[in-house]
């Protein structure tokens, strides 16, 4: 701990922080720019001067910049020195003297921290009368405005883009006060992340372009705390309502997972949320099969048929690892376990009740996404995150980039002086290993690449376990050339004092799960601790979805067919699933057929629900309050940012409306059936929760336009929607201040309208929120713990059969999630349908890198173009899952290939498209 | 022994030696000494008896700053050593005659300092437009690399070094030594933090040392004579020769190498050859663009860093930059703070909006179209592009005549507002 | 593995290539020698377009955003067409007291162009540029990077006359 003094007063802080950083987390209001919590300190805007003093005795002191001084022990400055705020507000006007005077039309305009600044400094009258300069904008892409006139020149963004992000084509150019931040010439930004340069902007030149198509001021928009549903990470967002539309996706700060952070799918795939087509009526189809007529069916008719379908021993239903854990619990309750599908196919609940299994293993901790920066070397087992977790990916890099940090504390360098950091260590990073299909966007940063296929990859990790504890399964017949990389690699893994390993279900592949765990189990070993092991899973509940029955007592999809196809099962209500996405469709479609009846309930236009004779219109999260469990076992909460209208209700609503009161009794009686569930009470205060006396308000005291905005209905203000079921209520009363943070539906303080309040809420800079971490990890506590064994089931070796290849799942972060794929601007992004082939197996089939391929997979016929990719392992034929029907069915048998003749490829088909994950492809 | 370690063998109507020619007249001896007869440390020891200080402008001693450079025992990281001879402070033309005039005393100079450092790889960093002294120094590293002078194991010795020219693109911003080790590696010239310093994390973070080519010249010949003798070179109490220059309305404007010590009013009157006729001296520039005005009254005040820093100037470059009673002082003015403007890297606020801001207001005070906001900016800009407050040292230069001008001559400013 | 960037070059001349790459060997990444690449283009072609800039970040394995970054920043690197000739004027504090707008207006009026302008026959460009370091000899200017002293419109008369008949080009 160090003194120091502040203004005469006296503050005990830690040790090695820089002076801003110290007087933020004190909680006093010192202005800034390109400093960032993230980014560390740079000097480069001035703004944060303060006056330092020698010693008592020094009366005059000298300005210095407070991001660049350390808070030493004995260090006397002073924040309300007349000099230092004169130069503080000098320094604004500086920065004015080229600033448009657009706030009105800005759509930075109340969330602006130059605005914030603005006015924290006193700088209230401009003297500059001169000329300003002015620049051209670039098209950026379907996410992002740029509107560069704006630019204070922070130089924030770059550092982001480059630094912490890793793209390469967001840059400053031009010099003196010339300087530009924009791309080499007008084109997408391609950056995965570049959504986050928004936030990252302290103003209006980088805007979210979906938000600006449909605006409202920040102070208009009605929030809630919300979980990312486009991955199982669980990143926290903010998401903002008027007028019935969800208007934009913001980051909500969780220092555990997203930290301040979101990846582009997660921020800008909201569209499906204010999709036109949604149902948001009951549909019923009405008579039989021949003629089909849709119509418009009553509420009651609808809840009818439900209960009726629910209580028929012929009858099935399905759940949806996409569903809360409410929806799909009040769905096995009411239709009983037995006939309860929890909606995934055989083989991914084997993937996944495998992988909660290795969670529950004592050798293993389970390392949140924040833990994952901390790893000083890290080893990929079969994912490609980028794609399968993408912020996984940003933890990945600054794990990787850290040894810059130690490397600096060596040289006496503070790890905050972040271009000195970057000096030191050159490209000198922590060692990542990837054992991957196929090359990924992290391979640049990555000290050990592998392109293998699965069964590989699941062998070459049981030969690193083996390599690093002799007492794991070994693995015969490797290459010498494999030998010779499981030593490298067993080698940086030894050396290591904090190894991760990642792994996930991606594959498909339950041996590159086991893999893993037996490398956690051998370092664990080694570490006498347990080894972090994080498990990249596919949907934003998978885990839950799991972990609502004992393993092995679910039925599979394939079961439902079955029992469909024996005649056993004649009636199916599917909740939020679209099986298409799941089996092969020409057997679901047959079964389908064979149906009595088919009662869907979603939120989307599924091909199932096109198929059902009853659409019930379910509420998205946007609209309901529900639980997810994350990839790292931790259960979350989201909260309806705002009312549902027409007959959208939340889908446990169209159960059985009797059963519970609201959904905290739903939610307590899911915790209660199962052992593992017990706690996911505490991921949120209960419904209950008020302060005081009131329900936490989900629009900001400055909502405008409220009695307005009916006007042309009806001129009188009607009652706000009530939420009696939730701890917030639709509407700008009561008390937003102290809230616990699973329940702040937006960061905001006095001065600070800015995402920069945020440092208000935690406990300290880049620390967790004041109230803890939000959400419950399930998996931790000592009943969950199962013997510890080594998984032994070595697959054989990868060998070419045949003509016919073996299929490999690819992911895309745009197109291979099911929601995020339904919005505009992801579709934009969305690469053109294809698939990868190595160059060998295509001069073996006469295909050409122009060429289309047919092929018959999953009950679909499929014609798409073909992408050369060197670095996929020959034999396999790598497919987009998501991208032209492709999906898991596509990949259950080896694939015929076949040059389709007359092939042309789709119209606008190029290079647009393809983005930076992409790599590895033919660019 | 020779008075004048700089210019001795420079004779500009003649090409410069060769490595023989250079060689018959002492050259490199200096460097056979240090490498044969002395050990780093021993070399280090006379540099800072020496005294020599920083010939770039600011005048750091030598010897203290490459002090702070690590020495290993084992075999070592690599480390660098750079001459700075991006000459582009407005009014400085001394490097370029050191270059012209004799490039291999640069190379030598640079060797001795190597080993002095240890340094194993050593850039010499031109600015783009002297290819003339580009091609000379090219030459002369081949004939060096030749003779065994550069490349590995020296004089048969376990010590390599090798040497490059970078010629650089412009961007008077590559001067400063940390702007100029981002250059060299391919970046923009942005200034960096210190501390780390580059003698601990400089060149792609590698211990690094950065000096003048001027100063690096006089390496050979202090190695060889000692530190006593460079000493009593002086007029003054700082050490060695010094390469004076003035330019302006003088009759025979040009550059030479005199005793540190020399007055402005020798360097003028004797070596410019005074004012040209019908011009008066109104105040002067000591040492390039970047110094604080001088007055008729300094004339005598010997220039040498000690004594111009106590006149609150610069002894800079050295190369005086008269300005004559005839010449539109504020244009003069907005001139070289055009220049401060337009070489800023963009970097920090300050510099980079509050420079065009003073350019622009001293046009409007030119122009007869000034206002008291406009001169009210210009005495707040002298505080708020002060030294500590910007982020290196550039912006504070370009206050450097602004501030002198506002206080030696405010009549200037007030008589032309309208 | 993903193909490198080294191996998609097609414009740039083996000659221009190859001296990229001897520049590239004296630093420890190929990215240092970003200065000296985007001026050895220079030298072959007057200056460093969009396609070439492309081409040499592709040969550094830099993106064109990083190139570009370093291209727009030194001022020596022409980022738009240049003239057969470049004229670049000195506008130095002495070159300015000795009277370089005086001719920087002869040269206005002989070509018909001020700084940063071409001729339409596309024979000479005209720039300024900061103190060259000859502030003993000044005026000065730089053609295509020939020092030029002690300027008078008489001289300046001269060598656009020499100029013009020197360099077919």
């Amino acid at each position: 701990m160090a003194k120091i003094i502040v203004d005469g007063k006296q503050y005990q802080v830690p040790d090695g922080n820089n002076l801003l950083h110290t007087c933020l987390s004190l909680g006093l209001n010192l202005p800034y720019f390109c400093w960032h919590p993230c980014l560390g300190s740079v000097g480069a805007c001035r703004q944060c001067a303060v006056k330092q003093y020698q010693n008592d005795g020094d009366e005059r002191g000298r300005i210095v910049m407070a991001c660049m001084t350390p808070a030493a022990d004995g260090t006397r400055i002073s924040l309300e020195d007349p000099q230092a705020k004169d130069f503080r507000a000098g320094i604004i006007e500086l920065l004015m003297t080229n600033h448009p005077h657009d706030c009105p039309v800005c759509e930075e305009g109340g969330e602006c921290h130059l605005q914030d600044m603005t006015e924290m400094s006193g700088h209230t009258f401009r003297s500059y009368a001169q000329t300003k300069r002015t620049h051209r904008n670039q098209y950026l892409g379907p996410f992002i405005n740029h509107e560069m006139n704006r630019c204070i020149a922070c130089y924030r963004c770059v550092r982001y883009y480059q630094d912490y992000a890793g793209g390469d084509d967001l840059q400053m150019l031009g010099a003196h006060h010339h300087v530009y931040f924009g791309r080499h010439c007008d084109g997408t930004l391609e950056s995965p992340f570049s959504g986050n340069l928004v936030e990252v902007c302290p103003t209006g030149v980088f805007t979210d372009k979906t938000f600006s198509q449909d605006y409202t001021r920040k102070w208009d928009l009605q929030s809630a705390p919300s979980v990312c549903q486009h991955c199982a990470l669980g990143c926290n967002t903010s998401p903002g309502e008027r007028y019935g539309r969800l208007k934009r996706i913001v980051n909500r700060y969780h220092s555990d997972i997203n930290g301040y952070f979101l990846c582009d799918r997660g921020r800008f795939g909201y569209g499906f949320v204010n999709a036109e087509q949604r149902p948001r009526q009951v549909v019923q189809r009405a008579g039989d099969n021949s003629g089909q007529q849709a119509q418009i069916a009553a509420q009651s008719a609808a809840t009818e048929a439900v209960s009726t379908l629910l209580q028929q021993s012929d009858a099935m239903a399905i759940g949806s690892p996409r569903a809360s854990l409410e929806n799909n619990f009040a769905l096995l309750h009411s239709i009983g376990p037995q006939r309860f599908c929890p909606g995934l196919s055989d083989a991914e609940q084997t993937l996944l009740e495998t992988a909660a299994a290795i969670y529950r293993q004592p050798d293993i901790g389970i390392p949140s996404p924040a833990d994952i920066e901390r790893a000083d070397t890290i080893i990929i087992l079969g994912e490609d995150i980028i794609n399968t977790a993408p912020v996984l990916a940003l933890k990945v890099r600054q794990a990787v980039r850290n040894l810059a940090k130690a490397l600096a504390g060596g040289a006496g360098i503070p790890d905050w002086q972040d271009a000195a950091v970057q000096e030191l260590a050159q490209q000198r990073r922590n060692p990542l290993i990837q054992l991957t299909f196929g090359a990924t966007a992290l391979d640049p940063i990555a000290a050990v690449n592998g392109s293998r296929a699965p069964e590989d990859i699941a062998r070459l990790g049981f030969a690193i376990a083996h390599g690093l504890d002799s007492e794991a399964p070994p693995v015969s017949d490797l290459t010498a050339a494999d030998s010779e990389l499981v030593a490298q690699i067993c080698a940086l893994l030894k050396a290591a004092q904090r190894p991760l390993i990642i792994s996930g279900s991606s594959l498909l592949s339950a041996a590159v799960l086991q893999a893993a765990a037996n490398i956690a189990k051998a370092l664990s070993r080694k570490l006498d601790a347990p080894c972090p092991l994080h498990q990249c899973l596919p949907e934003c509940n998978s885990l839950g979805a799991v972990l609502l029955q004992e393993p092995g007592s679910s039925p599979p999809l394939e079961r439902v067919l079955e029992g469909i196809e024996s005649g056993a099962v004649r009636r199916l209500l599917v909740m939020e699933n679209d099986l298409y996405r799941r089996l092969d469709s020409e057997r679901l479609e047959r079964a389908l057929d064979k149906l009595e009846q088919l009662l869907v309930i979603d939120h989307q236009w599924t091909p199932t629900a096109a198929k059902a004779d009853w659409v019930l219109p379910a509420a998205s999260f946007a609209e309901a309050e529900g639980t997810l469990i994350n990839s790292e076992g931790r259960a979350q909460r989201f909260f309806a940012v705002f009312p549902a209208s027409a007959d959208i209700r939340p889908a446990w609503q169209w159960l059985d409306s009797g059963a519970w009161d609201n959904i905290d009794a739903l939610t307590r009686a899911c915790a209660a059936s199962r052992a593992p569930l017990a706690t996911i009470v505490e991921a949120a205060p209960p419904a209950a929760f008020r302060r005081p006396g009131q329900q936490v308000p989900r629009m900001p005291h400055r909502y405008s336009g409220r009695t307005a905005i009916r006007a042309n209905i009806q001129v009188s203000e009607p009652r706000q929607t009530p939420d009696p079921m939730s701890a917030l209520g639709f509407t700008m009363e009561g008390d937003a201040t102290g809230l616990p943070p699973a329940l702040r539906p937006a960061s905001w303080a006095p001065g600070w309208n800015s995402n920069q309040s945020i440092h208000k809420f935690q406990q300290e800079i880049n620390g967790p929120l004041v109230g803890g971490p939000s959400g419950v990890r399930l998996l931790d506590d000592q009943f969950n713990v199962a013997e510890a064994t080594w998984f032994s089931a070595v697959p054989a070796a990868f060998q070419l059969s045949g003509p016919a290849l073996q299929p490999v799942p690819l992911y895309h972060i745009f197109g291979s999630e099911e929601l995020s794929q339904l919005a505009a601007p992801i579709r934009a992004r969305q690469a053109d349908d294809y698939i990868a082939l190595h160059p060998d197996d295509a001069a073996a089939l006469q295909i050409g890198a122009a060429d289309g391929v047919n092929f018959r997979a999953g009950g679909r016929e499929f014609c798409v173009a073909v992408r050369l990719r060197a670095d996929i392992p020959a034999g396999t034929v790598g497919l987009p899952m998501g991208l032209g029907g492709i999906c898991a069915a596509t990949l259950s048998q080896p694939l015929a290939l076949s040059r389709a003749f007359d092939w042309q490829p789709p119209l606008g088909a190029g290079n647009a498209n393809v983005f930076a994950s992409d790599s590895g492809a033919a660019l | 022994m020779t008075d004048r370690p700089l210019t001795q063998h420079i004779d500009l109507s003649r090409p410069p030696y060769d490595l023989a020619q250079y060689e018959d007249v002492g050259g490199y001896a200096g460097a056979r000494k240090v490498i044969t007869e002395m050990t780093p440390a021993q070399g280090l020891e006379i540099l800072k008896d020496s005294g020599l200080r920083g010939r770039g402008g600011a005048g750091f001693p030598t010897g203290v700053k490459w002090s702070f450079v690590p020495m290993y025992n084992t075999p070592a990281p690599t480390k660098y050593i750079v001459a700075n001879a991006d000459e582009m402070e407005p009014g400085t033309f001394k490097d370029r005659l050191l270059m012209e005039g004799c490039p291999h005393l640069l190379v030598e100079g640079m060797i001795v300092g190597a080993y002095i450092l240890q340094a194993n790889i050593g850039y010499i960093f031109i600015r783009g437009e002297y290819i003339e002294a580009a091609q000379l120094l090219n030459e002369a590293i081949a004939e060096c690399r030749k003779k065994g002078y550069l490349g590995e194991r020296i004089l048969g010795g376990d010590w390599s070094f090798e040497l490059h020219v970078h010629t650089s693109a412009g961007r008077y911003i590559c001067g400063e030594e940390t702007a100029l080790l981002n250059s060299l590696e391919g970046k923009r010239a942005t200034p960096r933090a210190k501390p780390p310093f580059p003698q601990v994390s400089g060149l792609w973070g590698r211990p690094t040392i950065v000096n003048n080519v001027e100063t690096l010249c006089n390496l050979p010949q202090i190695v060889l004579l000692g530190a006593d003798w460079f000493k009593q070179l002086s007029l003054t109490d700082d050490a060695g020769t010094k390469l004076y220059g003035v330019s302006g309305r003088v009759n025979t404007p040009g550059c030479w190498e005199l005793p540190m010590g020399t007055s402005a009013r020798e360097l003028i009157e004797r070596h410019a050859g005074g004012m040209c006729d019908g011009y008066q001296l109104k105040t002067f520039l000591p040492g390039g663009g970047s110094t604080p005005l001088l007055l008729p009254e300094h004339l005598d005040t010997p220039m040498d860093y000690t004594h111009i820093g106590k006149l609150g100037s610069r002894l800079g470059t050295g190369t005086v930059i008269v300005i004559d009673d005839q010449v539109d002082f504020i244009g003069a003015l907005k001139n070289l703070e055009h220049f401060f403007s337009q070489e800023s890297c963009g970097f920090c606020t300050p510099c980079r909006d509050g420079l065009p801001w003073v350019e622009k207001a001293l046009h409007n005070i030119e122009c007869g179209s000034g206002s008291r906001a406009d001169l009210d900016w210009l005495r707040r800009a002298t505080w708020m592009l002060n030294m500590g407050n910007t982020f290196c040292a550039h912006a504070p230069g370009a206050m450097g005549p602004l501030d002198s001008a506002l206080k030696f001559f405010p009549d200037e400013f007030e008589r032309r507002l309208p | 593995m993903a193909p490198t960037r080294a191996a998609l070059i097609s414009c740039l001349s083996d000659e221009e290539i190859a001296e990229i790459r001897a520049e590239a060997s004296h630093y420890e990444y190929p990215q240092a020698a970003s200065i000296e690449a985007l001026k050895v283009v220079q030298k072959h072609r007057g200056w460093v377009s969009d396609e070439s800039l492309r081409e040499v970040a592709r040969l550094l394995d830099m993106s064109a955003e990083q190139l570009d970054g370093v291209a727009t920043f030194y001022s020596l690197i022409f980022r738009r067409p240049v003239g057969d000739n470049m004229l670049m004027l000195c506008d130095g504090i002495s070159c300015w007291m000795l009277g370089c707008e005086k001719i920087k207006a002869h040269i206005e009026s002989r070509l018909g162009i001020g700084y940063g302008e071409t001729t339409p026959d596309n024979k000479f460009t005209l720039i300024p540029v900061t103190c060259q370091g000859a502030c003993d000899r000044a005026p000065v200017l730089l053609e295509n990077m020939r020092l030029h002293t002690h300027l008078s419109n008489d001289k300046i008369d001269q060598l656009l006359a020499q100029t013009e008949a020197e360099k077919p080009q």
